[in-house]
């Protein structure tokens, strides 16, 4: 039932976006179905002791997509699903980017190109103490500008950090246009691979190729994964798919009321399908 | 004062190993500078907690939160020039906003690389480092104090940015006589006239220019500041209200480092007449270190003729 999860969890990210009056719509929508694979599936974690030492580390390199991190969080039991209440008003622990302060954030996140670095560190950490918990980072592919990522990637391979994986929400847009238009990514796999990281390409809105991938880490011995996860902005709202201007623009009431009615109408197909 | 030369960053490094030898979750983290960062001995002793990262201090740094995040106490090293200015975003969002136990020793700093050019200069960045809320600055005066913070640092929690030259610098202490208190500063003359307020290779200069000073009859008091974040607030207020003049003197640009620091307690505190002896706004000719000094009225004789400036001024010399 994780794809009516997903579902579920848009309806709470539009709620939390509407509530606050602000948020990064398009790209919480994009990376929900990676987030509730990691959390309600691949990481080994328990809320109740979010620094266990032994615990799956994940960095939240898109710190902009906050909001969908919060939800699941809480959804999770990270912390109560009143928190996120607080979020959008003063001195509210709920930052527009993560911060260490939120149960379950491990690193403060939303100047980009900064979370594959310190996944690096992570895993390299658990390399040289034999420690088994393993490094999950997920990135924008706008981020993938960050020369950066790049100098990260290149440390991935040399030390063979093959329980560190990177993910990129690659949904193809960004603030101010195509991701292609404003710096060329593609090839973006072929980077990648040519960086010593066994690339694994996915829809990362399907729930199946998302549990698959993230099950099959990591995909080679000796080598860091990378999943790129082909997404689609604003996944799940007719009329904020594929919008640039999604990406941090707020519903109307309008446009939430018909937002939620699609929503539900998808969930109860999902849960009919029983995904 | 000693004229013997002893290098910062070598005593830093000796004692670092000294204190990972003994706690295996100390890391060193470099980016191809264990020559200038004098880490060959601890990369040859202790490999597992070393990590090489090639010409990429913004990864260096990143890879260091990281590890600092899994528990380990990281120091990553490299010159002073890069480390204050290509990897601060990661410093200040990685290192300090994360409060993780990483710290920056950043070698050759000031006008080390003098004759290499302003690319190799660090003079801003201990206005750089003051700027970052929960990071200490720390300018050792001599090896013997690197040593010594060094150990301290090794046992303390949190970020904290190191700066030391690359050449050997004279001792400034008496063999067995130096003092490293984080947050404290160190008196070293208490006269009535001036008191000269210095940190890093400098305090060796304004100890020359407190003994010439002294042969014409001006008593200074000489505070060593080895900590200029946080400021031993005590000690400056205590020696401005005893001499009512304060001279600083470091190996910075003059505005936002010790001499701003100095300033902004002053100036809200005691305001006490006061001049800042640094670097000036520009960039600066070719010359090796001693030359740059020289030229900028940063040694023992600039020094002194500053201060006699300064006091006639005031009409006290």
């Amino acid at each position: 039932m994780l794809a009516a999860q997903s579902l579920e969890l848009r309806k709470d990210i539009l709620s939390l976006i509407k509530r606050a009056n602000g948020g990064h719509t398009g790209g919480c929508l994009s990376s929900i179905d990676i987030l509730v694979g990691l959390y309600f599936h691949a990481l080994r974690i328990d809320p109740a002791m979010p620094r266990d030492p032994g615990r799956d580390r994940f960095v939240m390199s898109k710190g902009h997509s906050a909001e969908g991190l919060y939800c699941v969080l809480a959804k999770a039991g990270f912390f109560p699903a009143l928190v996120l209440e607080q979020y959008g008003r003063f001195d509210s622990t709920l930052y527009g980017h993560p911060t260490m302060n939120v149960p379950g954030v491990e690193m403060p996140t939303g100047a980009l190109g900064h979370g594959l670095a310190v996944g690096v560190g992570m895993a390299l950490a658990a390399k040289r103490d034999g420690a088994s918990y393993r490094t999950f980072v997920l990135m924008g592919d706008g981020e993938q500008a960050e020369g950066s990522v790049w100098e990260a990637a290149m440390a991935g391979s040399h030390y063979g950090l093959d329980n560190l994986v990177g993910i990129v929400d690659y949904n193809g847009l960004q603030i101010s246009g195509k991701v292609d238009d404003v710096m060329r990514l593609s090839p973006l796999g072929d980077r990648w691979a040519a960086f010593g990281w066994k690339v694994v390409q996915i829809d990362g809105n399907d729930m199946g190729q998302v549990i698959g991938a993230l099950d099959s880490v990591p995909a080679k011995a000796g080598s860091p994964t990378l999943i790129l996860a082909r997404t689609i902005k604003g996944k799940g709202v007719s009329f904020i798919e594929n919008q640039v201007a999604w990406h941090h623009k707020v519903p109307t009431d309008e446009q939430y009321a018909q937002a939620m009615r699609e929503l539900d109408t998808a969930i109860a197909s999902a849960r009919e399908a029983r995904v | 004062m000693s004229t013997a030369g002893n290098g910062c960053r070598q005593a830093f490094m000796r004692a670092l190993l000294e204190e990972a030898m003994r706690d295996p979750s100390i890391f060193v983290v470099t980016s191809d500078a264990r020559g200038s960062a004098s880490l060959d001995d601890f990369a040859a002793a202790l490999p597992g907690q070393f990590v090489e990262v090639g010409i990429a201090e913004q990864d260096a740094v990143g890879i260091g939160a990281g590890l600092a995040h899994s528990g380990k106490r990281v120091f990553v090293a490299g010159p002073a020039s890069f480390y204050s200015a290509r990897a601060v975003e990661q410093v200040k969002n990685d290192a300090a906003y994360a409060d993780l136990d990483v710290k920056i020793v950043g070698v050759s700093g000031g006008v080390s690389y003098g004759a290499l050019g302003a690319t190799h200069h660090a003079l801003h960045d201990l206005a750089l480092y003051r700027s970052i809320p929960n990071m200490a600055v720390i300018v050792p005066s001599d090896a013997a104090q690197a040593g010594m913070a060094a150990r301290d640092l090794a046992k303390r929690r949190g970020p904290a940015y190191i700066r030391m030259g690359r050449s050997p610098v004279p001792d400034s202490y008496a063999p067995g006589e130096a003092r490293f208190e984080f947050g404290k500063a160190n008196l070293l003359a208490d006269g009535k006239d001036c008191a000269i307020i210095a940190c890093g290779e400098t305090l060796h200069y304004a100890m020359g220019a407190v003994h010439a000073l002294g042969e014409r009859g001006i008593r200074c008091s000489l505070l060593d500041v080895p900590t200029i974040k946080p400021l031993d607030e005590a000690a400056i207020l205590g020696a401005a209200r005893r001499c009512g003049a304060v001279v600083t003197v470091e190996e910075s640009y003059a505005f936002g480092g010790l001499g701003g620091a100095v300033a902004e307690l002053l100036s809200q505190r005691t305001p006490t007449p006061m001049r800042i002896l640094g670097f000036p706004d520009s960039y600066l000719p070719a010359g090796s270190s001693e030359e740059l000094f020289a030229h900028c009225g940063l040694d023992s004789a600039g020094i002194e003729r500053k201060v006699l400036e300064f006091l006639r001024g005031l009409g006290r010399a």
